[in-house]
């Protein structure tokens, strides 16, 4: 026993390096380490309870679908927290990279806990009760689950894993972000929102870095494989959209919602798949996201189209001002 | 036609962006250890965002750096910025940051790589500028 007990010690010493912060293989790495950190936050710092009057405003039915939506994030982002991290680790190439996905493990830990600090401000137990039950009998929520922790599991090239966990982060939260995007633009539990931004954010990083190794990887590849990984994430994505939509409806066709949260889906699959290197594939009259969520999710996205749709008259050629590097910090 | 002048990160989002305007384009180099560029004709600049919690840092330095020449700047007429709305109102705030620091209109924004949509507004609002800035030069001669 003692014996045996010596050999895996030896062997853990041996194997396990000691982290150098000051040798970066990848930039990457200790850009996105950085960002993570100046970006963190928890739940606390959001002054929820201001939200209790307009959460008794909403009615029973709008509760419900508040509550049932945030389970189904809650459970995504335990996945993410216990299973998507911690596997993606293990195919880690770099020391720096399995720092960054312990860090990405963690928020994801803090963003399950933030949907709990939610639901105590503003529920009844037995409302958060019921919506778990919810939930846990959901077959579109189950089955969003089981797909994804089923590429986890069984996945034999570490490429896949990303996608999947790509997928996870920039496409299938989005049916439930949605929400209270659109609750927001009405106004309506704006505090929950502003927390839900920030856990928007913090995936926007997640799917970013994860998808630029998967790229790293995909770049290696031979074109036979290539083609294969192509095939398998589109393959991928397919089944866990047809899934999706069910999921959708499940939640939102009691409010009429369905159709304007679809845009949005389709929207957001765009983008996954971009983070992933690849072309956009639900075309974009079908992603044409609602302006008032697409404002409620970033005020300045309307910018789009400023200059060039204007009669360029205000155009101006540069006129040479002096700059210095530490001016450029606003 | 403008020239296209653009940085891209190790992700390569913008390069991807770029690549699909089909115009003549040149990189800023990635690393500072290599020698910066120098531009003597008219040009548009293409940057990603990575903005922090309150929009600090936005513009990368390697564009700083690009834009600390007064030549270059002088030659600058517009800039168009890379982002996520997911960053809320951070989103493509290196445009905003550059339009404001060098009096020059901030153009337009994309997502990550740019859908086809984007690509068709740069490729002809780009043109359509280049044609009236030849014609004011026209007259003006």
């Amino acid at each position: 026993m003692s014996a045996e007990l010596k050999t895996v010690d030896t062997l853990l010493v041996s194997r396990v390096q000691a982290i150098n912060w000051n040798r970066i293989e990848d930039d990457k790495d200790l850009e996105v380490w950085n960002r993570l950190i100046a970006n963190f936050w928890v739940p606390e710092k959001v002054p929820l309870s201001n939200d209790v009057q307009s959460w008794n405003s909403l009615t029973a039915q709008e509760q419900e679908l508040v509550i049932r939506t945030f389970t189904g994030l809650t459970l995504l982002d335990t996945i993410q927290n216990t299973v998507g991290a911690p596997k993606l680790m293990e195919d880690a190439v770099t020391p720096h990279e399995e720092a960054v996905l312990s860090n990405i493990s963690f928020m994801e830990a803090v963003h399950a806990r933030s949907y709990s600090s939610i639901f105590s401000t503003l529920c009844s137990t037995k409302a958060i009760d019921e919506a778990f039950d919810w939930s846990e009998n959901n077959k579109y929520l189950q089955k969003k689950a089981t797909l994804i922790l089923a590429e986890y599991d069984t996945a034999d090239n570490p490429m896949k894993k990303k996608v999947a966990s790509v997928f996870l982060e920039s496409f299938l939260f989005y049916s439930g972000f949605y929400l209270p995007m659109y609750l927001s633009s009405r106004a309506k539990l704006t505090n929950t929102a502003d927390l839900i931004r920030l856990i928007i954010r913090d995936e926007a990083v997640h799917g970013y870095y994860i998808g630029y190794k998967f790229q790293k990887a995909y770049e290696e590849a031979t074109p036979m494989e290539q083609m294969e990984i192509k095939e398998y994430t589109i393959s991928l994505l397919l089944e866990l959209y047809d899934n999706e939509v069910k999921y959708t409806e499940s939640l939102y066709d009691g409010v009429g919602l369905t159709e304007d949260v679809k845009k949005f889906l389709h929207y957001n699959a765009n983008k996954a798949l971009m983070n992933l290197g690849f072309d956009p594939m639900f075309p974009e009259e079908t992603a044409a996201v609602n302006p008032a969520i697409l404002s409620a999710l970033s005020p300045n996205a309307d910018e789009n189209h400023d200059f060039f749709s204007g009669s360029g008259s205000s155009y101006v050629i540069g006129t040479a001002v002096e700059t210095e590097d530490d001016d450029w910090d606003f | 036609m403008y020239k296209v002048v653009y940085f891209s990160s190790l992700s390569g989002n913008t390069h991807r962006f770029v690549e699909k305007l089909k115009m003549p384009a040149v990189r800023i180099p990635l690393s500072p250890k290599d020698q910066m560029i120098e531009i003597n004709e008219p040009f548009v600049l293409v940057v990603p965002t990575y903005a922090g919690d309150d929009g600090s840092g936005a513009v990368p330095k390697q564009v700083i750096h690009f834009l600390n020449n007064k030549n270059n700047r002088s030659h600058m007429c517009g800039v168009i910025a890379g982002g996520n709305t997911n960053f809320g109102k951070y989103y493509g705030y290196a445009g905003n940051v550059i339009s404001r620091k060098c009096h020059v209109p901030a153009l337009c924004k994309f997502e990550l790589t740019g859908t086809p949509t984007d690509v068709k507004r740069v490729q002809e609002g780009l043109q359509k500028l280049w044609t009236q800035q030849q014609q004011k030069e026209k007259m003006l001669a």
